[in-house]
């Protein structure tokens, strides 16, 4: 059994800490009103009168040609309006950040977890052998969907129900109302699918489903090492793993439409699913392989070897590129189109989130595929720990560009609340996950695979340790 | 010196041809070829046969391809006779790039896979009209083959070859 170590636990406490301290800090730190905005604004342009104007900001130009106010430096009486109107918009931008900050790292580290329950349930139906021994290190993962559901279901509720938050912009009261100044009737049309009651049930739903089969399969799966029963167990965790892939895809398309791609409700995209899906799943891969790498430095996992390493990364290598291709596939179809429709969201993100949205795909493909192309170095622990860590990185700021933009627009810098967001997230990563492989055997011995999974061998690997006879 | 004859030693199952490959190798003697109906796993591991390069040649073959699209595409669209195609913007490469992204990712394909196909080729002496250099019909159905060159030694081989299972044991004069 392996023993959750008091220093990793502190590591995990004190991670929760700082990050509880930054994402305070970007909630203090958010301006108290519109009128402080404005006096921001003022100190702004009238830095900006100073340099005659050449060295204005481009995202705050880009930003008033969108929302057709004319200029920040035409402080006179025709404007005096639009920049009310401005700094209103300014301040609604200011405020989203935390929150936005916080939703990110949430939906980030939630996704993950998901995924590598979902990729567990796969693995469980295709009865593929190599894993099985990985199954204790894919369940112990899977324990942070725990928490990370809980604060979902709290984002869910404090955004429609309360209405702490504006991150979403359909939930802006009147959004239905044709009598209303912020009636906007793209999105009433919409209103049979993003209504606050509709999104609320359905994402609690979406929670329900998962966490459910989570529940269950664990418990089974720690039920199968005793049960000594021909299998009769291992079935049953076979036939309710299909039913959740099932519903997973189902649940999981959903979910994207309704927590990201909701963000931006006059826009849409078909395969934004299957996006969202190859982001997270290439993520949860890494994730496990890092998971992986730790507990083996530890002696806690004594199955595993270079193979089932080596396998992992050809997994993180092969699903970078089906990121890469979804990812441009959707990205060229709407550049080829130019319906100015679909556009605007690449524009948005292209304009004002440049590096950004330009460095993520060096991160999350050029630099994988050339550190992970060579199967010798796919079994070697710290080029995958090189490569995860960007890999990782690169999906953040993936999640990054599609929440941000909508919510923050050009207001949006990498400080306090989204480093403290990744911290505290990270924090109860590492508490929840290691406690919970600390709790059950590492080896799942009930497993009709486990022999093969055991003795799993790449042909052109060397394993470290091993002699030449213990091949073949 | 080249011998000219060679020991023919016949086998008939792929796990006993692995054994015996370890007990020609411990005693050192030199396997000068094996012949097989099908791929036997770990064989080129027993004989110590050096791994292959031909993944090094297909990602070079494939920067080839890549380089040969991004020169094409620049050139055809951007430098010799750049127009205005639907309102593709054809003012410098990088601008339209996206348009060629599919041309690039074939011809890398394309590169990497043909060349490295013909490099096997070449590298195996494979070609049309080639003839055969089988030294026994059977070695292409069900039995396994292994050569092995005759120095003044041939009854302490054939002992040796005897006690590792080999069904039939032949020496022969080199073809």
């Amino acid at each position: 059994m392996y023993q959750f170590s008091g220093k990793l636990k502190m590591l995990s406490f004190a991670l929760i800490i700082f990050g509880a301290i930054g994402i305070g800090v970007g909630f203090l730190s958010t301006p108290g009103s519109v009128d402080d905005v404005k006096e921001m604004l003022s100190q702004e342009s009238s830095q900006e009168d100073g340099h005659e104007s050449t060295n204005q900001d481009a995202s705050v130009n880009d930003h008033n040609e969108s929302t057709k106010v004319i200029g920040l430096d035409h402080g006179d009486a025709v404007h005096g309006e639009h920049d009310d109107e401005h700094a209103e918009h300014v301040y609604h931008q200011l405020k989203n950040r935390p929150w936005s900050a916080v939703y990110v790292s949430l939906f980030f580290f939630l996704g993950i977890s998901l995924l590598v329950l979902a990729f567990y349930a796969s693995q469980r139906v295709a009865q593929s052998a190599w894993s099985v021994v990985l199954f204790r290190v894919m369940e112990a993962i899977t324990a942070n969907l725990v928490p990370t559901s809980i604060i979902m279901v709290l984002v869910i509720l404090s955004a429609s129900v309360f209405h702490w938050n504006h991150m979403f912009v359909w939930m802006t009261e009147g959004t239905f109302d044709p009598t209303s100044e912020n009636y906007d009737a793209i999105v009433d049309g919409k209103s049979w699918w993003i209504n606050a009651t509709g999104w609320t049930i359905r994402g609690i739903v979406y929670l329900a489903i998962w966490n459910a089969y989570r529940w269950y399969i664990r418990k089974n799966s720690i039920a199968e090492d005793t049960a000594n029963d021909n299998n009769k167990t291992y079935k049953k965790n076979y036939n309710v793993s299909v039913g959740f892939l099932f519903l997973f895809m189902v649940t999981e398309t959903l979910m994207s439409w309704d927590w990201i791609m909701g963000l931006d409700p006059h826009w849409f995209s078909t395969l934004f699913g299957w996006y969202i899906l190859s982001s997270l799943l290439v993520s949860a891969l890494t994730v496990i392989a890092f998971v992986t790498i730790y507990l083996r430095s530890q002696g806690a996992l004594p199955g595993v070897n270079d193979s089932h390493v080596h396998d992992l990364a050809k997994f993180m290598f092969g699903f970078s590129i089906f990121w890469t291709y979804l990812w441009f596939s959707q990205f060229m179809l709407i550049w080829y189109a130019d319906i100015p429709e679909e556009t605007t969201y690449f524009v948005a993100r292209f304009e004002e989130y440049k590096v950004p949205f330009l460095a993520m795909v060096v991160m999350n493909f050029v630099f994988p595929v050339l550190l992970l192309l060579n199967s010798d170095y796919k079994s070697i622990p710290w080029f995958i720990v090189i490569g995860g860590v960007v890999i990782l990185g690169g999906h953040y700021i993936d999640i990054f560009v599609m929440v941000m933009p909508a919510t923050v627009g050009g207001q949006w810098y990498f400080g306090f609340p989204e480093i403290g967001a990744v911290l505290f997230f990270l924090g109860i990563f590492i508490y929840t996950v290691f406690s919970s492989f600390a709790k059950a055997n590492p080896i799942p011995k009930g497993n009709p695979f486990l022999k093969e999974s055991e003795q799993f061998h790449y042909y052109n690997i060397e394993h470290r340790g091993e002699s030449s006879g213990d091949h073949h | 010196m080249e011998s000219s004859k060679v020991i023919h030693a016949f086998y008939n199952d792929d796990e006993i041809l692995l054994d015996a490959v370890k007990a020609v190798k411990a005693e050192h003697h030199q396997i000068e070829e094996i012949f097989c109906p099908f791929p036997v796993h770990g064989l080129d591991k027993a004989m110590g046969l050096a791994p292959t390069r031909l993944a090094i040649t297909a990602f070079f073959y494939g920067c080839t391809g890549l380089a040969f699209a991004i020169w094409m595409t620049n050139y055809m669209m951007i430098e010799d006779w750049p127009m205005d195609i639907g309102g593709k913007p054809s003012f410098s490469w990088i601008e339209n790039m996206p348009a060629f992204v599919p041309i690039m990712f074939e011809l890398t394909v394309f590169f990497a896979a043909h060349l490295m196909v013909i490099t096997f080729y070449m590298r195996s002496r494979i070609w049309p009209f080639k003839e055969a250099e089988n030294p026994d019909p059977r070695t292409t159905d069900d039995h396994f083959l292994m050569e092995i060159p005759v120095k003044d030694n041939v009854e302490e081989l054939t002992a040796l070859l005897t006690k590792t299972g080999a069904v039939e044991i032949n020496v022969v004069d080199k073809h």
